[in-house]
């Protein structure tokens, strides 16, 4: 529920340690640690309970980040709604896209229980000061891509949801029980295109293994730097906020890929991957992390047009918007008159 | 066998009218003006092509050539789409795709409502089910359309243009030429003058609501019912039918 | 931060899934008026078949307990277990109580 908390303002004081600072960190000190215990005790944290700053920011750097990811994601997938191969492909693909929208919704929501507007979290999406999943910087090319975007994008980005659902935070936590529900069917949908793709014509095939290689390592860096070099991570781990490290939840993704890509024959683009019988899990090669860091700043190949997009929605919806607040103002004026 | 023309032409009809709809309504996804509407547009989208789907896979089997809803959406050419031109339009601004909306959907009401008591009962069925789905439709539309006519200066602006710009193309949604007038013989379809009426009655009731005026009824649009469509319709069917076009046979 | 006047404020949407049972909240989204606000919660939160009937609340309008009234609120119902039947004792062999 988006009840927000009170507006605490913390006034830093120019000459610290008088008593009464040093009685308020006491104070900060054994909120703390009561707030640990609910965590740990894996009682949930709602919108108005006591919680550090840190977490707080946290939680709306990584929700609006999440969010954000939905809202821009509709747009590499909604390239293919109008060239669609079928009308039921078409109409899954819109109600895929919309689903994401639907996310984005929900996700904007929790973050507002945080005592962030939407309008403020959007604005920095626009201003291009937040970001949001690097995926969705790459082009979708060919129709295969669509397909790919589904089994891989969607498949790894299940396993973090799933693995949210039990976030510490309930809004959080909440919201991505529900978008887990309705997600399930994207990653299906994802590999049901590319083995259809792959039992066709010679052509098909082709998309398909291209789009696989397109996708396949943007995919694995979706998880996040590696765990060595992942600097937030600790505390959010301590917090519950995630509960599995980036590298232990890309391994399960690569495990679980490389089997599926085996069922409808297409070969995953990495000459290291190999089987290790002793650990039961697959060694696999390098991520190209100079890329992934081009691409978060912002020199992917569809970083711009991603943001000139979204901006000229919100532009170009200004007006609508307006019209709506002013038609209802009107409304509630002539309804008390 | 007399009569199996006319009907195939009116499912195309049907059929082409929701498609191209949903072709045009499908184009919002994602740039809409409001997380919220950008949804709403999507399940108005969602709804029409289902109902698309329904005609053409009944003009399918009336046909009785093994073409699949597939093949008639993606392998006809051109001249061969028998949709109005309203639904061909361009988008524009949110205010023409409303009114675009909210034109078609006081037609499309009133026809469907009447095609539940067709003497077809493929077409009384699928009419039954599209019903419910228009009915919002047109409710969420006429908000909409009220909304922008009462709302700011800048919004009665523009759905006034869109409003003005649109209404040629309303003539030809009643127009009843001979495939009309078999199938209304024959109890299929109804007699257009009925659905006439109550989409006057619409637009009186929403337009001054929304204090819109009525643009009057001059030169009226046709040709869509024939297969002469606006420039923009190539490039649409371009777009759409571009992948099986590219890899003919090819299953998706 | 000066809040846009043109920005729809935030409802919070219930929705009855079967006729008989509660209405329970859902989420919220951001609307212009209540109207809009029920049509969108159509829209967003009964795509799966999940709705019969919705309701929505400004969210501004809704009142809540304080997380620190918890304890006098909600503890002092703990040792009043007489409030359940499975409290009481009954002989063995008496029927429908």
């Amino acid at each position: 529920m988006n009840i927000q908390p009170p507006v605490k303002v913390f006034k830093r004081k120019a000459k610290p340690r008088t008593l009464a600072d040093q009685n308020k960190n006491m104070e900060n000190q054994e909120l703390e640690e009561r707030f640990q215990e609910k965590v740990d005790a894996e009682l949930k944290i709602e919108p108005k309970d006591w919680m550090p700053e840190k977490y707080r920011k946290t939680l709306v750097r990584q929700i609006s980040q999440h969010a954000h990811s939905e809202v821009v994601g509709m747009l590499p997938e909604g390239n293919w709604i109008g060239r669609a191969p079928s009308l039921k492909r078409k109409a899954i693909l819109l109600a895929k896209v919309q689903d994401e929208a639907g996310h984005g919704l929900y996700l904007y929501s929790a973050a507002e229980t945080l005592g962030t507007t939407r309008e403020k979290t959007v604005e920095d999406l626009l201003s291009g000061k937040a970001k949001y999943s690097s995926i969705f910087n790459y082009p979708t090319l060919t129709w295969a891509d669509i397909g790919a975007v589904g089994w891989l994008v969607d498949g790894a980005a299940i396993m973090n949801q799933v693995m949210l659902c039990r976030t510490s935070y309930g809004p959080y936590a909440r919201a991505m029980v529900r978008i887990c529900k309705e997600e399930s069917f994207h990653q299906r949908q994802g590999y049901e295109i590319m083995s259809v793709l792959s039992k066709g014509t010679p052509e098909q095939l082709e998309m398909a293994q291209d789009a696989l290689n397109r996708w396949w390592w943007p995919s694995l860096m979706m998880f996040g730097p590696s765990d060595a070099e992942s600097p937030n991570s600790a505390a959010s781990m301590k917090w519950k906020i995630k509960r599995q490290s980036n590298d232990e939840l890309r391994q399960i993704f690569i495990d679980r890929t490389v089997q599926q890509a085996e069922v409808i024959g297409l070969t995953i683009p990495d000459p290291d991957l190999k089987w290790n019988e002793e650990a039961k899990k697959y060694a696999w090669g390098t991520i190209d992390w100079t890329e992934f860091n081009n691409v978060v700043a912002g020199n992917g190949p569809c970083n711009k047009e991603r943001l000139v997009a979204r901006n000229k929605a919100h532009d170009e919806g200004a007006w609508v918007r307006e019209a709506a607040m002013a038609y209802a103002a009107k409304k509630a004026k002539q309804k008390a008159a | 066998m007399a009569q199996q023309l006319p009907l195939l032409t009116y499912l195309l009809r049907r059929g082409d009218d929701n498609l191209i709809l949903g072709q045009r309504l499908g184009e919002w996804c994602g740039h809409g003006p409001q997380l919220e509407e950008d949804i709403a547009l999507a399940n108005r989208a969602l709804d029409v092509i289902g109902q698309a789907r329904n005609y053409l896979q009944y003009a399918g089997e009336v046909e009785g050539k093994q073409r699949t809803e597939d093949d008639l959406a993606f392998l006809r050419p051109e001249r061969e789409f028998v949709n109005c031109k309203l639904v061909e339009q361009h988008n524009g601004d949110y205010a023409h795709t409303m009114v675009r909306s909210f034109l078609y959907d006081a037609w499309h009401l009133p026809l469907q409502k009447a095609l539940t008591k067709s003497s077809d009962e493929r077409i009384a069925a699928i009419a039954g089910k599209a019903v419910k789905e228009i009915s919002y439709h047109l409710r969420a539309s006429s908000d909409w359309v009220i909304r922008f006519g009462d709302g700011t200066a800048e919004s009665k602006e523009r759905a006034q243009n869109a409003l003005n710009a649109l209404w040629t193309y309303t003539g030809e949604l009643f127009v009843q030429d001979e495939v009309d007038q078999a199938l209304i013989k024959a109890g299929v379809a109804p007699d257009m003058a009925k659905i006439k009426a109550e989409f006057d009655r619409t637009m009186d009731r929403v337009l001054a609501e929304a204090t819109l005026e009525r643009p009057a009824d001059a030169y009226m649009a046709t040709g869509g019912r024939q297969g002469v469509h606006s420039e923009h319709m190539g490039l649409l069917l371009a777009e759409m039918q571009y992948l099986q076009r590219a890899y003919p046979g090819a299953e998706w | 931060m000066s809040e846009n006047p043109n920005n729809w404020p935030l409802w919070e949407v219930f929705i009855q899934s079967k006729r008989g049972l509660d209405h329970k909240h859902v989420g919220s989204l951001h609307a212009p008026d209540a109207r809009l606000a029920i049509e969108n919660a159509r829209d967003v939160y009964t795509r799966r078949q999940e709705g019969n009937s919705i309701w929505v609340v400004p969210a501004n309008a809704i009142s809540a307990s304080q997380p620190d009234d918890a304890e006098m609120f909600f503890d002092p119902a703990d040792d009043k277990t007489y409030r359940h039947p499975t409290f009481y004792s009954i002989p063995e062999g008496a029927k429908y109580i």
